[in-house]
Formats: C-alpha cells, sequence, structure tokens
C-alpha cells in the first residue's frame, strides 16, 4: 500500500488517538509539573477616625493577569511528586531515622497514601494473576472432558462474571458478602462469630476484593486455555499414554508445556489489568481499608475540589507502573516482527 | 474415542464433576440470588432475621401482601428515573460502536495492507495506549472540557470512549483482516480498482463475523465504562453504571438500597442476551489475540 493511501486510511483513527490519547498523557505530565496560581492577595489599610485597621483582599486584575501570562500556573518541578500524598521521600527518611524496627518503618509508611494504596495494588496485582490461572486452567480441563451438549450451557454461565460490568457484579458480590448478607451471615455462622464483618476488619476486605477478582477474571484464563487445549497434538499425548504416562504425567508433561505460550498472555494481561484495579473498591466500599492508584485519582478528580494536580502526579506514577509492567509485552512483540522479518 | 486405556476413572470424574459444579454455583449463584431478591423488600433482601426469609419473603408478604413486589424497580426507573440513565445508555453504546468500527475498520485494514516499518511502530503505540488505565486520562482531558465547555455532554464522552476504543480494536481487526487473503484485493486492484473500491466491493462483504466480534468488545468497553463517565457526564447525562453509583451515594442513608439492587439486576439483562445470543463469537474474539501468539 502506498504511504499517501495509508495515511488517509489512517487518519480518522491515528487523529482520534493523537488527540485523546496522546495529547492528554502530555498534558498530565505538563499538569503533574504546574501547580495552579494562587490568588494575589493585597493588603489596604483603611484609615478612618477611629485608627487604622488592616484588609487582605484578592486583587482580581493582578491575579487575572497572572493566569492569563502563565496559564500552565507556577511551575513546580517535581515539588508535588515529593510531597506528602506522593513518593514523600522527606517523610520516608525521617520515618527511617525516628522508627527502630523494620516493623515500625513499614507501619509508618503505611499511613502514607501513595505507599498504601501501592501495597494493595501490587499486592492484588501478584495474589490475583497466578490464583486466577491456575483455577482458569482447571475449569478449562474439567470443561474439556464433558459431552458436547452440556459444554455449551457450562461456558455460558461460565462466562458471566467477566461479561458483566465490574461495578455491578462487584455490588452482587458485596450485598452477598456484607454482613447481612447470605455469604456473611453463612461466614459468622460457620466462624461462630457474630462480629465478623466485612467492614470492620482489613483484611477480610483485602481477602474479599481479591476473591472477587478470581471470580471476574478466571473466565477469560479459562476460555483462552480452553481454545488451546482443542489444540493439543493427539499424537504427542498417544504416545505418552503408550509409554505409559498417568492423567497428571500427560497433564504436566504434555499439555502444561504445549499451553505454556497461552499462560504468559494471560498472565502478561491480566497483570496489566488487575493494576488498574478500581470498581470493586467503589462496589465493595472498601476505601477505608484498601486503595489503589486508580482510585486515588478518582478521588482526587472527584467532589467539589478537582485537584487535577495531585491526580496527574499520580497519574504519571501509575502510567510508570504500567509501562514497567508492559515492558516484557514490548519485548516480546518487538522479537516477533524481528522474526517476521 | 472412549477406548479402555482413555476411559477416566471414577473418582476423577466426581472429582471433576464436583469442581465444576461448585465453579457454575460461583458463577451464577450470584446472579439469581440478586434477581430473586431484586423484587423483595429490604429486611428480605438483607436476611436479617432468618436467611430463609430472602427465598420465602416473609417481610414482603407483611408488606404487600405479597411474596413478589415490584418496588425497586417502580422506584429506580420511575421515581429516581433510571430509564433516562438506560437511555444515554443506548445512546452511547449505539454511536460508540458505530464510529469505531467505522474507524478502526478503515485503520485496521490499512495496517494490515501494509508492510512498512511504521506499521510495527503504530501497533506498538497502540499497545501502549491499550495498557494504559483510562482513568489517567481523566484529569488531561477536564481542563479544556471545561475551559471550552464541552464537559457533561453524551457527544464529549462518546468521542472520548472511542478513543480509547481505538487501540484494542485496531488491533483485533488487523489480526483479522490479515486472515483476508491479499489477493482478494489484489485482484481487484489490477482489474482497475483503487484501494478505497477493493476495500468497498471487495473487502466489506467479506469481513463481517470479525467486525461484529469486535463491535461487540467495544460495546462492552462502552457498556461497561466506569470511570471515564463517571468523570465526564454531568448529572442528567449519566449513564447507568455512574448512575448506579450515584444510587449508592444517597440511599444507603436512605435506606432505599432495593432501587440500586433493581437498577443493578435491570443492567445485568442486557449483558445476558447479550452472552446468549454471541456466546460463539465471545469466545473466538477472546481466544483471536491468544492463540495466534
Amino acid at each position: 500500500m502506498k504511504h499517501r493511501t495509508f495515511f488517509w486510511f489512517f487518519l480518522p483513527t491515528g487523529l482520534a488517538m493523537l488527540i485523546f490519547i496522546a495529547a492528554p498523557i502530555v498534558s498530565v505530565v505538563m499538569q503533574s509539573l504546574f501547580v495552579p496560581h494562587e490568588a494575589v492577595l493585597v493588603e489596604t489599610e483603611n484609615c478612618g477616625p477611629f485608627g487604622c485597621t488592616t484588609a487582605v483582599a484578592v486583587d482580581q486584575d493582578a491575579t487575572e493577569q497572572l493566569r492569563a501570562e502563565q496559564p500552565l500556573g507556577r511551575f513546580a518541578g517535581l515539588e508535588i511528586y515529593l510531597d506528602r500524598g506522593h513518593l514523600a521521600f522527606g517523610e520516608i527518611a525521617e520515618a527511617w531515622l525516628i522508627t527502630t524496627s523494620l516493623g515500625e518503618f513499614f507501619s509508618e509508611l503505611g499511613d502514607l497514601p501513595f505507599y498504601r494504596a501501592l501495597s494493595f495494588t501490587l499486592t492484588y496485582t501478584f495474589v490475583v494473576t497466578p490464583l486466577l490461572i491456575a483455577l482458569g486452567f482447571a475449569i478449562a480441563l474439567a470443561v474439556n472432558s464433558l459431552t458436547q451438549k452440556i459444554k455449551g450451557f457450562v461456558i455460558f454461565f461460565s462466562l458471566l462474571p467477566m461479561i458483566v460490568t465490574p461495578l455491578v457484579g462487584s455490588l452482587i458480590l458485596f450485598w452477598m458478602i456484607d454482613s447481612r448478607g447470605v455469604l456473611g451471615t453463612l461466614i459468622q455462622y460457620l466462624a461462630d462469630d457474630q462480629t465478623l464483618s466485612l467492614k470492620a476488619s482489613t483484611s477480610l476486605m483485602w481477602c474479599a476484593l481479591i476473591i472477587y477478582g478470581i471470580w471476574s477474571s478466571a473466565p477469560f484464563a479459562f476460555v483462552v486455555f480452553y481454545a488451546g487445549l482443542q489444540t493439543v497434538p493427539q499424537d504427542t499425548l498417544e504416545s505418552a499414554r503408550i509409554d505409559g504416562a498417568t492423567r497428571w504425567q500427560q497433564v504436566r508433561y504434555v499439555v502444561l508445556p504445549h499451553l505454556m505460550p497461552l499462560v504468559t498472555f494471560v498472565a502478561l494481561i491480566q497483570l496489566m489489568d488487575n493494576f488498574r484495579v478500581f470498581e470493586p473498591i467503589v462496589g465493595f466500599n472498601a476505601s477505608a481499608h484498601a486503595q489503589s492508584l486508580s482510585w486515588i485519582i478518582f478521588n482526587d478528580l472527584g467532589g467539589e475540589t478537582r485537584q487535577l494536580s495531585a491526580a496527574a502526579t499520580t497519574s504519571v506514577l501509575t502510567i510508570i507502573g504500567v509501562a514497567i509492567l508492559l515492558s516484557p509485552v514490548l519485548v516480546r512483540t518487538w522479537r516477533d516482527f524481528k522474526g517476521k522479518a | 474415542m472412549a477406548s479402555a486405556a482413555q476411559r477416566r476413572p471414577t473418582v476423577l470424574v466426581v472429582v471433576s464433576t464436583a469442581f465444576l459444579v461448585l465453579w457454575l454455583l460461583a458463577a451464577a449463584f450470584p446472579f439469581l440470588w440478586t434477581a430473586w431478591g431484586s423484587f423483595k423488600v429490604e429486611l428480605d433482601f438483607f436476611s436479617i432475621s432468618n436467611w430463609t426469609n430472602a427465598l420465602t419473603g416473609e417481610a414482603t408478604e407483611n408488606t404487600y401482601r405479597r411474596p413478589f413486589t415490584g418496588a425497586g424497580y417502580e422506584g429506580a426507573w420511575v421515581q429516581e428515573e433510571f430509564w433516562r440513565a438506560a437511555l444515554n445508555t443506548a445512546v452511547v453504546c449505539f454511536f460508540v460502536v458505530c464510529t469505531s468500527l467505522t474507524i478502526g475498520t478503515l485503520g485496521g485494514y490499512a495496517l494490515s495492507r501494509s508492510n512498512h516499518n511504521y506499521v510495527f511502530w503504530l501497533l506498538i503505540a497502540a499497545l501502549i495506549f491499550r495498557a494504559m488505565p483510562p482513568i489517567t486520562l481523566v484529569s488531561g482531558y477536564l481542563p479544556p472540557f471545561f475551559q471550552w465547555n464541552l464537559w457533561g455532554y453524551l457527544p464529549t464522552a462518546i468521542i472520548v470512549l472511542v478513543a480509547i476504543n481505538q487501540p484494542f480494536t485496531l488491533w483485533m481487526l488487523h489480526s483479522f483482516f490479515q486472515k483476508i487473503p491479499k489477493d482478494l484485493d489484489e485482484s481487484a486492484r489490477v482489474d482497475g480498482c483503487t484501494q478505497f473500491e477493493a476495500f468497498r466491493f471487495v473487502i466489506i462483504p467479506v469481513m463481517w463475523p470479525g467486525v461484529i466480534t469486535t463491535g461487540l468488545f467495544s460495546f462492552l468497553l462502552a457498556y461497561n465504562d466506569f470511570a471515564v463517565t463517571a468523570m465526564l457526564l454531568n448529572e442528567n447525562n449519566r449513564t447507568m453504571v455512574p448512575k448506579i453509583a450515584a444510587f449508592l451515594g444517597t440511599t444507603y442513608t436512605e435506606g432505599n438500597v432495593m432501587f440500586a439492587v433493581a437498577a443493578s439486576v435491570s443492567a445485568v439483562i442486557p449483558l445476558f442476551l447479550l452472552v446468549m445470543v454471541f456466546q460463539r463469537q465471545i469466545v473466538s474474539g477472546l481466544t483471536a489475540g491468544a492463540v495466534k501468539g
């Protein structure tokens, strides 16, 4: 295809991505480096017959002028990155000096919002991803041995947790796990503890969020692995069987190696997707116990005071995190491309 | 197939079946339970005194003299005007799917039929954009949207969702168009068609299976989005998901959780039907990227 033709074909989609993805990223980086101007204050002295009083007023003209001259705001450099709400190096250094034990240091660290969110996001990402792969693989193996008639039915219900809106799905689970819900009551009964409640316990809340994560993403792994199982070479399986391999050995030494590329694929996709965990925290009303990076951005942006600079800074840090997670994918795609050329 | 060597031992069959039943219960039971409970009053839905009330609807019977009530649905759809949100969602989804498929097929076709170096870099850029959590872009949208008075309107949200959708759409359609033999449009070119005519008369008639699959995922993205629509739409233009989230803020205090329950069930029903009709396409779409990689 000629460059010219390609250009016209690609123009609409390219333009959309340029204006609404690439440009906002630049804008987000800029916002994280600048803070909005504060209003210019002037002190005026009113002298009357009973002495002088000073009043502080906003100088509207000067403020307007300042904003017009520097529309981006005051250049702050890395100031916002280093403040208490973000990387907080100063507070960390202080905590390191004051605290006597490592545990104490980490609990100090847990008081800083960014690190609290980062610790939950990373825990969630790296606990949910391997577990959902294992569950998805198990379901795929079990479904694969069913008869054709039941398969469609089972696949239909298995897809639901993934297809359903994340916020709605997490609400539906939350209403059941809640201490007043049916599962919550069951757990209280099993643990023989009437006071057991999701809202009161951080560790329970984390478990619930992780269970939601596995529940909602396992179907994806299942579908991918199930498709992969259809392509397992039957000859190899048969020769393994003739050599006396047990069922477990067949799975371990024939099926699993064949599916390994798919496992990598699912792991990489899910690492990226779990890193942006957000809706379940809203749905579970969990922000008192668990916050994620996306939740912090959402929280800063919402409400009466839209803290754009703070949100932008967290956004940039999140994008850096995604970039780190993405780098293996990029390397892989690059190798594929080089291999083809 | 069922030779003696391959027949599964009974223990394995039992374990495997039990596991599947357990999984199906986990996957489907929450929806059935909530759908059943949405026709009850709050006292029954949350089994405060006795969990069997959720099944029999004792408190519901005391209030309405029937074990079922549509009060939650009436409250959500009529009193809280959930129909407005449903209408907004329909508009947003329709235009997002149409627009992103139109510009996506053009772009994806071009990417699949060109082998210059920049194609690779465009695909890589799309991959990076795909990995970006949409919420990180929102603080970039807000200042210009406020300044030019674009904030809060449906078309703004639609264009943003289309753009966020593009990277994924391009990747899907790119790999799909690559499976359509190049000889097809090349022979049309030899016969004197321009590239666009070749696309219009030769490719468009055969591209529908892939386009439908891609369209399904565009629809899901637009339908399920919470972060972008909650941030970019004003109160009157809210779509269903932000509206449900807004219910939570107000209704937990008023004790009208049932509105949110009814609204959630209503929002799940279209998805339920979608999976029923398009199960095959969804499965093939999920595996399209995976099996070849």
